[in-house]
């Protein structure tokens, strides 16, 4: 469509003359992309620099100002064959890349002033068996204290961050037996090496710091990867707009772009950019992202339709009301914001252990100092041997504990189809009982496909498929959609509201409605089906119907056989009509299932099961599933979903099975029992050292030696996860397959 | 034993030096594409493509 776009919205400046632009480009296979697509913007006029980041698969290009516009690096990238589309970082994952960055820096920190100090330490281990001097040890031990006082310092901040901000919310997490911890092995060390002292514990504070902060950043560097992949799929789908300028002459800007008040286009087969009010056209639009309606409605001049309908025939003109994160219906805004308060907090498996943990832990130091104190021993003795409790909890292994399992289980399930919104999902979804799903583009494709496939002759089948992409309206691009790869019919003229007509070979044919194929309306009676389109095809005086209808997804029925299999309940809660849910609800033998249900009775209806002790999963694609979504304990979304509904799910699947749920709370259950398994495994191992600790034994190298070892032991556990059932892996290099229809085809 | 005044110094210098040249490696973006840098050794620059 020669059209003039504007992306000015996704450019900015570089240097004094220049523009930079990013692409989320797709296709991106091997090096020899990276290669090919550098050499090959680099050639264009103007372009300064093109630099691909292969990891990302976006590239970033700079050119000077007025040279060559942005729309023309797309179509040499489309020429290269490469499908590009402009990107702006959402802000959550330019902050997850900085915490990222610092945390790096943190480790760093910690690793430099480990290595150090452990060479000083271990100095003073074997000095202290043999022949060190008192002079030499104090020498050694002030130089820890030098390295080790600006390492804590730095390196320690994530953690005394998180304790501060625990403590003033009045409850306690991991990180504050942690600081408590690191802080006190520190002061005691100090004090110790002014009373010239054996033993100091710099080497076990900083040590500690450097296990946990490799845990943490693994923990951050996992759930980047996958913010990376969302947002790449994010710009994938992102919408243009066709905007009617002064002039009334359209011209595409992103979706992004759109003001209140502005006038846009919406032609058949494309989606509404945003909230807006009819001002002209007549058409029938398909809300079902909207309301899970399947029906069509007839929007008059004057009525409001919502961002992310389906225009189905004629041309609408719409004037916007509202854009961006505010296109909303005023009634789910409401329930939303309801269903988001009155969510009751998760506490993390590890909080939850650190609840227990922190006043035992702490209990025990201080009988340990009273009782060292009642049976006589100096208070010097005394003290250190309650410090030496703490240091020895210092609850490592007990910290690393979840998070290593949740690295790996993110890891597996990115590889299975599955990106985690929430960083607590796979605890949450390991403890549902129920599932609710939501029927259309849920259980059902988001497009709809030809049914009666089998029952068409194949020539007459391929004529059709090729006539079809000449038209824009959604029956032909479902048509279309089942031929790929053929060419297009050359002549192709398509008649508004009625179908395409082309002349092959001298024989006449037509792709339309029953009328405008001359066929009378007991051809189309025969062919009567409940809930199905038909559209049909003339080629000469042979002619044949199709019926188009929303299909369930491939593996619809052995995924909700799975889920019984695994003693969850499943339910239906959809927005359609009642007798277009049976049939569905029948197929999948789901025997509970409730039709035309509004978004207040869905909220309602999950409440109701949460109240009877039900942990339920909530599986839902529409604008009208996102406040369930929110009331659930835990929620999932298709890729396919609308983006206030995705930005609700705790986790969002890709591609067109369901597979994934299932993965999902199988990987999850697993992962959870690790978590458990490891957490047990850190209390026995305090089991060992606290009575080790409380008899005042101590030395620093046992210490490290138990700390070392507990961490490791828990980390190599963790891995058990990603070994098992590697073989059913699936890899999946190419996210275009996974990912439906783009939400607007321009 | 004196000698430990300067060569201990000396040894926190050098790691020093190794952790300001870490964080100027992750300062200029050299993390950014580790993927990416793994294929670009293949690119034969002097080949035209």
């Amino acid at each position: 469509m020669a059209m003039h776009s504007d992306l000015s919205s996704y450019t900015r400046t570089a240097g004094d003359n220049g523009l930079e632009i990013d692409l989320a480009v797709e296709g991106i296979a091997c090096g020899g992309c990276i290669q090919r697509i550098e050499r090959g913007l680099g050639k264009l006029p103007g372009v300064i620099d093109a630099r691909v980041n292969f990891t990302n698969r976006r590239a970033t290009v700079v050119w000077r100002k007025d040279a060559i516009a942005p729309t023309d690096i797309i179509a040499a990238l489309k020429n290269m064959g490469y499908d590009a589309y402009p990107f702006v970082a959402k802000r959550d994952e330019d902050e997850e890349t900085r915490e990222a960055a610092q945390l790096l820096k943190c480790l760093a920190a910690a690793g430099f002033a480990a290595m150090n100090i452990m060479l000083l330490s271990v100095s003073v281990w074997s000095g202290n068996v043999s022949d060190i001097t008192p002079e030499t040890r104090d020498f050694f031990h002030w130089l820890s204290a030098l390295i080790a006082f600006p390492a804590v310092a730095y390196a320690g901040q994530p953690f005394f961050r998180s304790a501060v901000a625990a403590l003033r919310a009045r409850s306690v997490n991991m990180d504050v037996p942690i600081s408590l911890g690191v802080l006190l092995a520190v002061g005691v060390s100090v004090v110790e090496t002014i009373n010239h002292a054996e033993h100091a514990y710099f080497d076990s504070a900083v040590m500690l710091l450097f296990f946990l902060l490799c845990g943490r950043y693994l923990d951050r560097a996992m759930r980047r990867r996958t913010r990376v992949v969302a947002g790449n799929l994010a710009a994938l789908r992102s919408n243009t707009a066709h905007r009617l300028d002064a002039n009334d002459s359209a011209v595409d800007v992103p979706a992004a772009a759109l003001q209140p008040g502005d006038r846009v286009v919406i032609r058949a087969g494309e989606r509404l950019p945003a909230d807006g009010v009819v001002i002209a056209g007549q058409s029938e639009i398909d809300e079902s992202i909207v309301t899970g309606e399947t029906a069509l409605r007839v929007p008059r001049e004057g009525e409001t339709v919502y961002s992310g309908s389906l225009n189905y025939s004629g041309v609408l003109t719409v004037r916007v009301t509202a854009v961006g994160e505010r296109t909303l219906l005023d009634e789910i805004e409401r329930l939303l914001d309801h269903a988001v308060r009155s969510k009751s907090r998760y506490v993390a498996l590890a909080d939850r252990a650190a609840r227990y943990y922190a006043p035992v832990v702490h209990t025990t130091a201080f009988l340990t100092l009273a009782g060292w104190l009642a049976y006589g021993a100096t208070v010097h003795d005394a003290v250190l041997a309650a410090v030496a409790v703490l240091i020895i909890t210092c609850p490592c292994a007990l910290a690393l504990a979840v998070p290593a399992v949740q690295v790996v289980a993110a890891g597996r399930l990115f590889r299975a189809g599955v990106i985690l919104n929430a960083g607590n999902a796979i605890e949450k979804l390991a403890e549902v009982d129920t599932v609710v799903f939501d029927k259309t583009g849920t259980l059902t494709l988001p497009e709809a496909r030809v049914v009666n496939a089998a029952q068409i002759p194949d020539d007459l089948f391929c004529i059709a498929a090729r006539l079809a992409q000449s038209s824009r309206h959604p029956l032909a691009a479902a048509l279309a959609r089942e031929r790929r790869g053929l060419r297009m019919i050359d002549g192709a003229v398509e008649e508004p509201g009625c179908g395409v007509g082309a002349t092959i070979d001298g024989v006449e044919a037509r792709l339309g409605s029953l009328l405008f194929c001359g066929l009378d309306a007991s051809a189309a009676a025969s062919a009567e089906v409940f809930d199905t389109s038909a559209i049909a095809i003339r080629f000469g005086n042979r002619h044949a119907v199709f019926q188009v209808q929303q299909k369930l997804r491939p593996d619809a029925r052995a995924m909700a056989d799975a889920l019984r299999a695994r003693g969850l309940e499943i339910h239906i809660i959809s927005g359609d009509r009642a007798d277009a849910v049976a049939p569905i609800a029948a197929m999948l033998a789901i025997e509970s299932w409730q039709g035309g249900v509004t978004p207040d009775r869905k909220v309602k209806m999950i409440g109701g099961l949460r109240a009877t002790g039900h942990r339920v999963l909530m599986v839902g694609d529409g604008i009208n599933d996102a406040p369930s979504l929110a009331q659930a304990n835990v929620s999932m979304s298709p890729i396919s979903a609308a983006e206030l509904t995705q930005a609700q799910a705790d986790a969002v699947f890709l591609g067109e099975r369901l597979a994934p749920v299932v993965e999902a709370i199988d990987l999850a259950r697993a992962a959870r029992r690790l978590m458990v398994q490891n957490l047990s495994l850190a209390v026995l191992y305090n089991a060992v050292a606290v009575p080790i600790a409380v008899a005042g034994l101590v030395t620093p190298l046992i210490a490290a030696l138990a700390m070392s070892g507990s961490s490791l032991l828990v980390t190599v556990n963790a891995l058990r996860l990603g070994l098992r059932a590697r073989d059913r892996q699936r890899p999946r290099a190419n996210m275009q397959e996974a990912v439906p229809q783009p939400m607007v085809a321009t | 034993m004196n000698v430990l005044v300067y060569l201990v110094p000396m040894a926190l210098g050098l790691g020093l030096v190794g952790l300001a040249a870490f964080l100027w490696s992750l300062r200029a973006g050299q993390y950014d594409d580790l993927d990416g840098a793994a294929l670009r050794i293949l690119d034969d620059d002097d080949v035209e493509g």
